[in-house]
């Protein structure tokens, strides 16, 4: 190995200090970081309400919280966690971060444009703080009229433009991100070079430029019905409530996929650079984002199964669900091929794509029994639901964003963090998750509903398991923090590729300099070479 | 789409425009990048507006009768007139972006100036318009008001005509607030026949304000005008 | 039923039951073997192809047009499989069979109102015969509900302004769970109850002995007097407003031009929103009886309005075929 590293003199982080460097800073890497900072802090909140909600159901009586109360925290765990924590994790802390690094350009197409994204997210974070200071709100994270527009007396205005608000920011990052990503290529950098994570990042951003907008629409009409009494919901006036659930969810599907598409390009990245191989069969992995970001935008009333939508949509998007799951299918296919005649090791970002694979799998297979019409009908907003969904969005979502923090927190901060502490918290984040909600799928099929304050007692069992495996969960989550903040000081010095990856991001310093790249790369090879020409560049061999 | 890389030749240009970000290698990438990036900000623009129509053009076939009568109630001749400042607006505005392209400093401020009143023009005429609304009760709500006996679903359909038009109207104060800037970068001489992008995009922004007014207009007004 | 102490499934009493549970073992058991085939194919690979020492690479190989076709199309037949078992036991459980006994609910922040046709009304509390068909009309007075039955295997949401349906044939004497699974307020948890499966001779003993407003055609026919509906309505036609006898099951010709099809979602919006569809030959005189009339009463004049149609059956309103909601285009119900 390399010995006697040092950090390079000038890069991104020392050239400015005070406050004002950094907030008027058009630099991508460091909107990224202050994107690290915010999404932390309310990845921080958004668990405190979940500890509450876990806490409460450790007994059926419900007699922690009152029923206001616990409503207000699974609420406000949903909005924190979807609207301020997942949508933006991945594209706006690594996405922002890398981009331009990985296609070699100085910065992203619209770097003041970025750093509106940023303010509009905090902007966003306000109205929301306003609302939770303000005694918060408890319509639950998806606002179902008539509920929210005419019988909550929560905060449901603020909160309804905080997440508007927080949604332009997502669109405008989307926006950069597609400019960048067909505009800014270095020479050389064809579209088939890419690396995965940009193909991923492209996907996601579709979604962000197409979606989002639709759902802020809909919560501008929720805005006019709760605010100035207008009734394009009401069904007391021939209004549809449903229309509303229709509108929702044709942004907030496709927004699962925008949480784990960009995971899925950082689990691609990590374990070609873990196996020392490159990505088996790039191009369907490459296509198979697109096809899950398109087929994403078609199979939306899947969650209207039980609102009285006719029986033959309800077939239709059934069908149409089902397609979604095969580009999935092929991913994972794909991913495990590549592990054939590699050279795995299993440091700390490997554990983490080990436990996207374990965590996926299962929420994705459980997709399945939720597109299945009959099994639906059973089990629609039961904990089999919020099962699913917290192994797609918590266990997919996140697992490949920590693993992302780790494969590119050298990089990041030009620093190694203990090895040690990270693959003790990679596994206690896996085992606690599983003992965390694979109890609620069988409660699900039970039949406990989502939502509920109090249960009864037969149900027991599997809640106080849930309750504790969330303990482990939460301290493996709790982790990072302390041995990232350690690193920051005492970490070993990383050099540029401490990983021997292949990306162009590990062919510039670390951390990089402002503007990236001393000299503009140009490119010659395909992604994910590792030819022994590479190896002993690398000084392997 | 085409690889981003610029021909060699530009690439080894010796002399950079003062108006060349850093991070760009070439003018023509960075007026390439706006471009497509006001596009891409147009289509979500389109989704944006999408919601809404979804939510007319549902209850539009629901309550056809209810829509009629309430279409009805909107002054006509407001309304016609209006469409006709607007497109005069976009005319102007082409003008305005050929002027800059020209490099014709003063009738691009004339032509930019221009737009900016026929914009405001239309935001007054709707002013009195809502006016109207508010004088008899045609605003949805608790003091609603209407004879008809299609009063319930007449409210959904105001609440569409102001959610759509006033959305509309924001969008119009937004455009004449980047006009304003334009024309003043244009007057203080910041554009060129080199490097007029601003002027191009705000443009774009203008016809898209436009065209979303040319889809209202029929929508709301003309639902069902001939008896 | 469980194991080890953790209960795995609710009980099954209704026909769907079993075949839902054969459905989603079916899907366990396909996911189990991929999810294992997966994972042990990963665990195995990284240890047969372990880092050995610093400088390995691992094999060029791109990929594999065979491998990946094969699963392309496997998953997508085993997909399709899915879906067909899954739409069909879906169909069976959204179409109730005509000779379905009605029940009328209406959902309230926080409780759960049953309506027997019989009479009977209920709160939280439904009793229901075994084997017969129940079918359970409802709508909500106030947010979206969802009426669940676990053990049943079935659900629909409650929603205002329309009517949805779901049916169940109880196969087995019991008391079990009623849940809201739809979020609706503070209360959401509270709206539970028991649904009381019982031998039909029980439930006819039980039907006798409650019921004093009459039955629900009774309170109905009250109602239609107390409002002077009939003074319009007048069986001969001639009246200003349609005759209601005959009407239900039929398709009626509307003043618009279009026709919509006479079922309790038709009856319910012709009363509370009397304008939305008026008939061909009529003048909308009719007031609009929204927020004048509770849903408990106006599903007793729903009721009414079917009893005056006896050659329908009490449940030929929908069509079997007939999607419970939304409507078509231009027959919104």
């Amino acid at each position: 190995m390399l010995d006697k590293l040092e950090l390079p003199e000038r890069h991104y982080l020392n050239n400015g200090h005070g406050l004002k460097s950094w907030l008027l800073t058009k630099d991508h890497k460091r909107i990224a970081i202050m994107y690290l900072i915010s999404i932390s802090a309310m990845f921080m909140l958004g668990g405190f309400f979940a500890a509450g909600v876990r806490l409460e159901l450790m007994t059926p009586r419900g007699d922690l919280f009152l029923a206001d109360t616990y409503n207000k925290f699974f609420t406000m765990h949903g909005i924190v966690m979807v609207f301020f924590f997942l949508i933006p994790s991945t594209p706006a802390v690594l996405g922002n971060f890398l981009l331009p690094l990985m296609i070699g350009a100085k910065d992203l197409a619209f770097p003041r444009l970025n750093l509106l994204s940023l303010y509009l997210f905090w902007i966003g974070i306000v109205f929301f703080f306003y609302a939770l200071f303000s005694g918060g709100i408890d319509t639950g994270w998806t606002f179902y009229t008539p509920f929210s527009a005419a019988v909550s007396n929560t905060n449901v205005v603020p909160v309804a433009l905080g997440v508007f608000i927080a949604g332009f920011s997502s669109i405008l990052t989307g926006l950069n991100f597609i400019v960048t990503i067909h505009r800014m290529r270095a020479p050389g950098l064809t579209w088939f070079r890419l690396p995965l994570f940009v193909w991923a990042h492209y996907a996601t951003s579709l979604i962000q430029v197409l979606g989002t907008p639709v759902i802020a629409i809909t919560i501008v009409m929720l805005f006019t019905e709760r605010a100035f009494g207008f009734g394009i919901f009401d069904p007391t006036r021939g209004g549809d409530p449903v229309l509303f659930q229709h509108l929702f969810w044709f942004y907030s599907h496709p927004a699962v996929y925008l949480m784990i598409l960009p995971a899925m390009g950082v689990i691609s990245e990590v374990l070609s650079t873990f196996s020392r191989k490159t990505i088996f069969g790039y191009s369907f992995v490459a296509f198979s984002s697109l096809a899950i970001a398109v087929f994403g935008f078609i199979v939306w009333a899947h969650h209207l199964f039980v609102a009285g939508i006719s029986t033959y949509s309800a077939m239709v998007f059934s069908f149409l669900s089902f397609s979604v799951a095969i580009p999935s299918a092929v991913k994972m296919f794909n991913w495990t091929a590549t592990l054939y005649k590699g050279t795995i090791s299993f440091e700390a970002p490997m554990l983490y794509v080990y436990g996207f694979f374990g965590l996926f799998l299962v929420g994705g297979l459980t997709g399945l029994f939720l597109a299945t019409l009959g099994i639906d009908v059973h089990v629609h907003d039961t904990y089999f639901v919020v099962a699913h969904f917290h192994y797609v969005m918590v266990g997919g979502a996140i697992m490949g964003y920590l693993g992302g923090l780790h494969f590119w927190w050298p990089k990041i901060t030009g620093r190694m963090y203990s090895e040690f502490l990270s693959r003790i918290s990679a596994i206690m984040v896996f085992v606690g998750f599983n003992l965390t909600f694979f109890p609620q799928f069988i409660l699900g099929y039970m039949g406990m509903p989502r939502r509920y304050h109090a249960y009864p007692d037969e149900f027991q069992v599997l809640n106080v398991m849930s309750s504790g495996g969330s303990v482990v969960l939460g301290i493996g989550y709790l982790l990072p923090v302390i041995y990232f903040l350690w690193s920051l000081k005492h970490g070993a010095v990383a050099g540029p590729n401490p990983w021997v990856a292949s990306g162009l991001e590990w062919q510039t310093a670390s951390p990089p300099p402002t503007e990236n790249f001393v000299e503009t790369p140009h490119v010659h090879g395909e992604p994910y070479e590792y030819t022994p020409h590479v190896a002993r560049e690398a000084n392997l061999v | 789409m085409s690889d981003a890389v610029a021909p060699a030749e530009v690439h080894g240009q010796a002399v950079h425009h003062p108006k060349l970000q850093h991070h760009f290698e070439t003018m023509e990438q960075q007026k390439e990048a706006s471009t497509l990036g006001m596009w891409v900000f147009l289509l979500t623009e389109v989704l944006f507006f999408g919601g809404l129509f979804m939510a007319y053009l549902l209850y539009r076939v629901w309550y056809f009768d209810a829509f009629a009568e309430a279409s009805r109630d909107l002054d006509i001749q407001l309304g016609t007139f209006n469409t006709v400042v607007l497109i005069g607006s976009s005319l102007t505005m082409a003008l305005g972006v050929r002027a800059a392209q020209t490099d014709e400093r003063k009738k691009t401020v004339f032509w930019l100036v221009a737009t900016i009143i026929l914009g405001l023009v239309f935001l007054v005429v709707k002013g009195f318009e809502y006016e109207h609304k508010f004088a008899v009760g045609h605003v949805p709500g608790p003091n609603f008001h209407s004879d008809s006996p299609y009063a319930a679903q007449e409210q959904i359909f105001f609440s569409l005509y102001f959610t759509m038009t006033g959305l509309h109207a924001l969008h119009m104060v937004v455009g004449v607030g980047l006009m304003s800037v334009i024309t003043w970068m244009a007057a203080k001489g910041r554009f060129s026949a080199r490097y007029y992008t601003p002027v191009e995009m705000a443009g774009l922004y203008w016809h898209f304000v436009d065209l979303v007014w040319i889809y209202l207009f029929p929508l709301l007004y003309l639902v069902e005008r001939h008896n | 039923m469980g194991s080890f102490g953790i209960p795995l499934f609710p009980e099954q009493a209704s026909t769907f039951a079993q075949d839902i549970d054969a459905l989603y073992l079916f899907i366990v058991a396909v996911s189990a073997f991929f999810a294992l085939g997966v994972s042990v194919a990963v665990v195995v690979f990284g240890i047969i192809y372990r880092r050995r020492h610093e400088g390995e690479i691992g094999a060029r190989i791109e990929g594999n047009l065979p491998l990946e076709l094969i699963w392309s199309i496997i998953p997508t037949m085993i997909a399709m499989v899915m879906f067909g078992w899954g739409a069909s036991a879906f169909y069976h459980v959204r179409t109730p069979p005509k000779e379905a006994m009605s029940v009328y609910a209406v959902g309230k922040q926080w409780m759960w109102k049953f309506q027997h046709l019989e009479g009977q009304r209920e709160i939280n509390e439904l009793h229901v015969p075994v084997g017969r068909a129940v079918k359970v009309i409802i709508t909500s007075e106030d947010v979206i509900h969802s009426l669940f039955f676990p053990a049943f295997r079935t659900k629909i949401d409650a929603i205002p302004g329309r009517y949805t349906q779901l049916w169940f044939e109880a196969s087995k004497v019991g008391r079990y769970h009623i849940f809201c699974a739809e979020y609706c307020g503070t209360n959401h948890s509270a709206m539970i109850g028991w649904v009381t499966v019982m031998e039909p001779a029980d439930y006819q003993a039980w039907l006798s002995g409650g019921g004093i407003e009459g039955t629900l055609v009774e309170r109905g026919e009250r109602l239609f007097q107390d409002l002077a509906c009939g003074s319009c309505h007048l069986d001969t036609g001639r009246g200003r407003g349609p005759s209601l006898k005959e009407i239900v099951g039929t398709q009626v010709a509307l003043a618009n031009g279009s026709t919509a099809l006479v079922d309790e979602g038709y009856l319910r919006e012709s009363i509370i929103n009397s304008q939305a569809k008026i008939v061909e030959g009529f003048q909308p005189l009719m007031p609009a009886f929204q927020g004048l009339i509770s849903e408990d009463n106006l599903v007793a004049l729903v009721e009414y309005v079917k009893s005056q149609s006896p050659s329908a059956t009490t449940t030929a309103a929908a069509a079997p075929t007939a999607p419970p909601n939304p409507p078509p285009p231009g027959k919104r119900n």
